[in-house]
């Protein structure tokens, strides 16, 4: 299986340690893996801004290199959601058909495809509350919204209870958007920076200090925001746990 | 008209804990209820689907349905107006009233009539309306518009609404009790009701084989307005039809636990034409809906004003209806209003953080997280310049350019990490630094941890893991 790797433009520059512990993840399977060097941006800020029929040239960039792989997997549910649902300036070829639908975030790619059973080298010995992003949720379909009363299921929380003396907890508002948004967290600071201050004092208010996502922009949203307001919690994004790189 | 700033008008809100607070707890309690309630009935998701291809197919063949509940309304005994626009909206009630001599008019809720400006025109034009629902005449006696489609003064605080009844119906100032501030307002609004010579409502729901309307309250204000005058008038949009009276009680079930978390509404009014000795007429509003019809966001008119989407919003919570200064307001509103007025609401669809939960909650299904990217897209490519150079200003030049060029503004963005003193970062520049601490910068990117792997990967001697 030829796994296509690509690390998106905020997590390389503002979180290496999230892509390299999924890259480490990843060589731990019978997979070959390849890092997507020659793309740096999904065009997520493009689409979110309304400007998605001038990301064209970058589309085409990167279709052409996310070609030739059995899967292309992301760090980022976000920038996963952005493949699947929002390549649409360019030509729906065979061949992007074929990457919107083999194009996963870690979770879905452990859980889905290579149907993970156990991760024997991971531990972390204590309760951490699980973020599910709105992307990973809504669009990405990792595990049930709480508004839609359909059966119960986690991907995400299915992962993580892998993990070693791992104990799943949740904010009360277990899903409630934490308010980074993209261009949402500059186009409404206010807004934004209220909804993640919301966010945080919910995780103190329920004794959480560790925190963790599969989206690791609301991490760095959260995390920036609870340092601001001097609220004491520590982010991990999920591949650090899965990887046991999380200390 | 100038552009409505949601964002400048939302941050007020937001800064006032008070205020803030007390609305996005009244809303998430709504939405709690909304699940729980929701939670309880297995065929929810069945039902929430149901109703979407109902409405759908209705939609889909209006012409008949609304041909078809015309014919029966005339058979009830219902005068029947055909209205295109708002102005003609309001000329004809206009009209009803000045030849029937009608002075004093009480009033259901309707966002319809708010969309139309009715209120406005009949009072410039001499005619006294007041308003029947409680938290509406509380916004009419403030002056201000409905912030919320069912809850309509919920950005208030109980003292605000003791201070204003102080000011305008003479109460205590100092007791913001819920039962005292009812009975000032229940004292006032009886005399009111003694002297009206009309009565108007909304409509929740025609039916078009009956050709009868449904009205749905918790305060029974509807029958009020319906049942003590003489003259009653309605109006109604055309998308709010649907075909038989067997497919009414499956938008009762869905409409109140969807708007509050309550099994059905207080009153539940079935009008099939006049009592003895009253008149009744019913409008029937265009108002760019057959338009709308047409365009690729059609499926707005499936929406049945449940506000189920704005206790859901994020956003909406934080910063009140009024700062989306619209007659719709919350994830419908962004969604809506720009297809009214294109520039003056152009802002709205960017207030909205793709979470997605609104298209979840939505009892019809209306996919508004599609219909904002819609919006977006269309805002960019009809040259609303004005807000574009604004957004450039406002700091998202960075993540346009990061988009379009990566790997210099990658390298710019980490330099200005490194580099740039923390009081320029946290000056006005920067719109983050109000509520973000910096992010620490790492050590090396991926990119150069993977070409640091590499390097030494080549090296003969080297132990150190080996990427490929």
């Amino acid at each position: 299986m030829k796994v296509g790797f690509f690390v998106p433009c905020y997590v390389d520059a503002l979180a290496p340690e999230a892509a390299i512990s999924s890259y480490e993840l990843l060589r731990r399977f019978d997979i070959d893996v390849e890092y997507i060097e020659q793309v740096a941006c999904c065009g997520l800020p493009l689409t979110d801004m309304g400007y998605d029929r001038k990301a064209c040239a970058m589309e085409r960039n990167l279709v052409k290199h996310f070609s030739g792989y059995d899967y292309v997997v992301i760090p980022s549910g976000i920038c996963t959601d952005q493949v699947r649902n929002h390549l649409n300036a360019v030509e729906q070829t065979p061949e992007v058909k074929h990457i919107r639908e083999t194009t996963h975030d870690i979770v879905d790619f452990l859980h889905d495809v290579l149907q993970v059973k156990s991760l024997p080298w991971a531990r972390f010995p204590h309760k951490v509350a699980l973020h599910n992003g709105c992307h990973s949720l809504r669009s990405l379909h990792q595990a049930r919204p709480t508004e839609l009363m359909i059966p119960d299921f986690s991907k995400t929380e299915a992962l993580l209870k892998m993990v070693d003396g791992l104990e799943v907890a949740y904010a009360t508002r277990r899903d409630e958007c934490c308010g980074f948004g993209g261009t949402f967290s500059v186009w409404d600071a206010s807004c934004s920076g209220q909804q993640g201050l919301d966010k945080v004092s919910d995780y103190e208010r329920n004794g959480l200090k560790y925190v963790t996502s599969a989206d690791f922009s609301c991490l760095l949203h959260q995390q920036c925001v609870a340092r601001k307001f001097g609220v004491d919690i520590k982010t991990y994004y999920i591949a650090e746990i899965l990887n046991g790189d999380a200390v | 008209m100038s552009q409505v700033n949601q964002v400048k008008l939302g941050a007020k809100f937001i800064a006032d804990t008070p205020h803030r607070q007390s609305h996005d707890r009244c809303l998430w309690a709504a939405r709690m209820r909304r699940d729980s309630v929701a939670s309880h009935i297995p065929e929810w998701e069945e039902m929430r689907e149901l109703a979407s291809q109902i409405k759908k197919h209705t939609l889909t063949h209006l012409d008949e349905y609304l041909e078809m509940f015309e014919r029966n309304l005339l058979a009830n005994g219902v005068h029947v107006h055909w209205a295109e626009t708002a102005e003609e909206h309001n000329r004809i009630v206009y009209e009803i009233f000045r030849t029937h001599g009608v002075k004093v008019v009480t009033k259901g809720k309707s966002m319809l009539m708010d969309e139309c400006g009715m209120r406005e025109y009949l009072d410039e034009r001499g005619i006294d309306v007041y308003e029947a629902d409680l938290g509406e005449r509380i916004q009419q006696l403030d002056r201000q518009r409905p912030s919320h489609i069912v809850m309509p003064a919920i950005h208030k605080l109980r003292g605000d609404v003791a201070r204003l009844f102080a000011e305008k119906l003479g109460s205590d100032p100092d007791i913001d009790d819920p039962t005292y501030l009812n009975s000032v307002m229940r004292r006032d609004m009886r005399k009111n009701y003694i002297k009206v010579d009309a009565g108007m409502n909304g409509v929740n729901f025609g039916i078009a084989e009956t050709g009868g309307i449904v009205v749905c309250t918790n305060e029974g204000n509807a029958d009020i307005s319906a049942n003590v005058p003489p003259l009653f008038v309605a109006s109604m949009g055309i998308e709010k039809l649907i075909p038989r009276q067997s497919d009414l009680a499956l938008f009762i079930r869905l409409l109140s636990r969807s708007a509050l978390g309550l099994d059905i509404t207080q009153y539940t009014s079935h009008y099939h034409g006049p009592r003895e000795g009253q008149e009744m007429h019913l409008v029937i509003v265009d108002n760019g809906r057959s338009e709308r019809l047409c365009a690729p966001y059609w499926e707005v008119l499936k929406c049945i004003r449940c506000g189920a989407c704005m206790n859901t919003c994020p956003v909406f919570r934080r910063t009140s209806g009024l700062s989306y200064d619209a007659p719709y307001m919350g994830p419908i509103g962004i969604i809506l209003e720009p297809s009214y007025d294109l520039h003056r609401y152009a802002r709205l669809p960017y207030s909205c953080t793709h979470c997605g939960s609104c298209g979840d909650v939505c009892p019809v299904k209306m996919p508004i997280p599609e219909y904002v990217f819609y919006w977006r897209d269309t805002i960019v490519n009809s040259g609303q310049d004005e807000m574009i150079h604004r957004l450039e200003e406002d700091g998202m030049e960075l993540v346009l350019r990061s988009a379009s060029s990566l790997s210099k503004a990658e390298k710019l963005g980490l330099w200005a990490l490194r580099s740039l003193p923390q009081g320029l970062l946290k000056s006005g520049l920067n719109p983050w630094a109000k509520w973000h601490a910096n992010p620490e910068p790492p050590a090396e990117t991926f990119r150069q941890y993977y070409a640091r792997k590499r390097k030494e990967a080549r090296k003969p001697d080297s132990n150190s893991q080996t990427p490929d």
